[in-house]
């Protein structure tokens, strides 16, 4: 095992961030700590880094723990932290050289690591030239720069744009074929989808479920989804009689419901009869199959991008 | 393998290099102020005092230098306009007091003393006698007195057997006070805003925090920035000194190792001042404010620019312990006085215990997240 995490709590002021977390990580494991804003994540992995201490628990890591392997931890886990600010007057190849002698590495590996983050032709460029994708890719070369067994970063595609997160993605899928254990924080489940084969969701400190996305779907969330928007006087009774509707929804004030069913193909044309012989109209539909979103709305109350 | 600290070194002249501004400030500056206060200072003995008449008996200004003939037996005054009039003394010696003098009604003469355009003004009465008036707490008002009473009460003496002569002698200019005083403000600066304000900067930034994430040794990382400040600060003290030794001549008259030892002393003290002001800092103002607490009163108190005996005499002796005026008067020491090691021995122990104890405390209080 690479990483437990037993018991661990953290408080800042009157905010308990961390509650009672217990996690393993294995060798080789990509795992997502799925939440929004304010969930804990972060925290959880400052904890992990050793970059802030459990008020308790226990953490370790390769067998380790910070009290008395610091120096042995820390050339062993890569990491970016959120909203570093490197200095705006140096180059991306000073940046990675200074970072480098940091772990007494050589040139070529500074090299290497341009290579492996795409920045080759930005390698005399300051960093306060370079674009919000091309910083973050930065700071992922720098979380290589040691080959590290571990790699955890927090949040290292928020605001970038579809192009550069995908940019980002690919480069994190080659470092996963090395065998390397990654983790990382989002807020995006499309990111947690597509890197990790484990999902940890997170909620006010604490983990609300965990496994890979289909054990989750399964689990927590049967059915696929109709939504739909209507304008007119609309039966919710007849709605819920309808083939293979498992449960209905339905707001008043805004027109909208949603159905959950065990099939779409099964449950949509009746549904469109019945819009059909209602003589209401149908402003919006939107038929999809369910995702770790619904099943973070179901289990918290909030949506993962709150 | 890439070594740590020549890395950061290096890594830290280049971003020092790359903000011009900073480059001026720390050489350009301390240059621009050596000269602009050195010749504001030389050219002082030359200036010109402008003092209100306030008549009584007289209604135009020539009737002035005959009642001046009378009074200092010196008929040299000139008068330029019907209201104004124009008298040197001492014109053979010093050059230094050059008057003019300026009809004015009682209202004239206290609005121009509020706006600083003349030092006094004299009332005239009707018996031949003076009334001078002026600001007793104004150094120049006061000087400008004595100058005018001197040459009224006593003209013979002056005439026959007071000469003053200006001060021009190399290592008794204000120049020559001036210079190690700005040496020792360019290492006091050096280090709290080199040092202090930059391991701030990197704070806030978030970049400490990430940067002690690594192997990297605290220790080391502190280090190469006073290394790196040291380097810097010998650079710029090097600038302005060669600045002052070819446009005013100022050479070191004392021994190069106690100035050595003294800039190794100050720079040493300042940068553990300056670890410790950094040490809890999380944001640009209070960085600003902390700094700028801890370097004004040294600037104001320690005797750059003016001699801090000035001062009250209580004040004198906690001012002294100051670490610029311990650094100030070593500089001023060596430079002007020629002092050598054995006198320096005791301020530079002083900064070196001073730093030692201000980088322990500064290290055990560090918030390096």
């Amino acid at each position: 095992m690479t990483i437990e995490v037993r018991n661990v709590c953290k408080s800042f002021k009157d905010v308990d961030a961390v509650r009672n977390v217990n996690l393993r990580v294995e060798s080789g494991e990509a795992v997502a700590l799925l939440g929004p804003n304010g969930a804990g994540k972060t925290t959880l992995v400052e904890m992990i880094e050793g970059v802030q201490t459990p008020d308790s628990g226990d953490i370790q890591i390769l067998g380790k723990n910070w009290q008395k392997d610091e120096h042995f931890l820390r050339k062993e886990i890569g990491l970016a932290l959120q909203e570093t600010r490197f200095q705006d007057r140096l180059t991306v190849e000073e940046t990675l050289g200074m970072f480098a002698s940091f772990y007494n590495l050589c040139h070529e590996r500074t090299n290497e690591v341009l290579e492996i983050i795409q920045l080759e032709s930005k390698r005399s460029t300051w960093v306060v030239q370079l674009s919000g994708g091309q910083r973050q890719r930065l700071a992922l070369g720098i979380a290589i720069l040691p080959s590290p067994k571990i790699l955890i970063l927090d949040e290292p595609t928020t605001g970038l744009d579809p192009n550069a997160r995908r940019d980002l993605w690919k480069i994190l899928e080659d470092f996963k074929s090395s065998g390397s254990t990654l983790i990382l924080t989002t807020h995006y489940m499309e990111e947690a989808e597509f890197l990790c084969e484990r999902i940890v969701m997170m909620n006010q400190g604490e983990i609300l479920a965990e496994g890979s996305l289909k054990q989750l779907l399964d689990k927590f969330g049967e059915g696929d989804l109709i939504e739909y928007e209507i304008k007119g006087n609309f039966s919710t009774q007849e709605v819920k009689a309808l083939p293979g509707v498992l449960t209905s929804r339905w707001n008043t004030e805004t027109a909208q419901g949603r159905l959950t069913v065990n099939s779409i193909s099964e449950t949509l044309p009746h549904f469109l009869d019945l819009i059909k012989i209602s003589a209401v109209t149908l402003k919006s539909l939107e038929c999809r199959r369910r995702t770790l979103d619904d099943l973070f709305l179901a289990m918290s109350g909030r949506h993962l991008d709150d | 393998m890439i070594k740590v600290l020549p890395q950061l070194i290096i890594t830290q002249f280049k971003l020092f290099f790359r903000e011009p501004g900073v480059v001026f400030w720390s050489f350009g500056f301390p240059v621009l102020m050596a000269w602009v206060l050195g010749i504001a200072f030389a050219n002082k003995g030359e200036s010109l005092r402008i003092i209100a008449l306030v008549p009584s008996q007289f209604q135009a200004a020539t009737d002035f230098p005959e009642w001046l003939y009378e009074k200092t037996g010196n008929s040299e005054a000139q008068a330029q306009t019907d209201s104004s009039l124009f008298w040197k003394i001492q014109n053979r010696a010093g050059k230094q007091a050059h008057f003019r003098f300026r009809m004015m009604t009682m209202d004239q003469a206290v609005l121009a003393l509020k706006r600083g355009q003349i030092t006094l003004w004299i009332e005239i009465k009707p018996d031949s006698g003076m009334i001078y008036r002026f600001d007793p707490q104004n150094s120049e008002s006061r000087l400008t007195y004595l100058l005018l009473d001197a040459a009224f009460q006593k003209p013979e003496a002056l005439e026959q057997k007071t000469e003053v002569l200006p001060i021009t002698a190399v290592g008794s200019r204000f120049i020559d006070f001036l210079v190690p005083g700005l040496m020792a403000m360019s290492i006091m600066n050096a280090c709290l805003w080199g040092i202090g304000w930059n391991l701030v900067e990197l704070r806030i930034k978030k970049l400490l925090r990430r940067m002690v994430a690594t192997p990297l040794n605290k220790s080391i990382f502190l280090l190469s920035h006073l290394l790196n400040r040291m380097m810097l600060a010998a650079a710029e003290l090097l600038f302005l000194y060669v600045f002052v030794y070819f446009y005013f001549d100022i050479t070191i008259q004392g021994s190069l190792v106690a100035l050595l030892l003294v800039f190794v002393s100050g720079h040493t003290a300042f940068s553990g001042i300056a670890i410790l002001i950094s040490s809890r800092v999380q944001n640009t103002q209070s960085g600003n404010g902390l700094i700028n607490a801890v370097s004004m009163p040294m600037m104001i108190f320690s005797g750059i620019f003016f001699s801090y005996h000035n001062f009250p005499d209580w004040v004198i002796p906690y001012v002294e312990v100051f670490p610029l005026t311990l650094l100030a008067n070593s500089l001023r020491g060596i430079i002007t006085e020629g002092i050598g090691l054995a006198e320096v021995i005791g301020p530079a122990t002083s900064l070196f215990g001073i730093g030692a104890v201000c980088f322990a405390l500064g290290l055990k209080l560090y918030r390096w997240h």
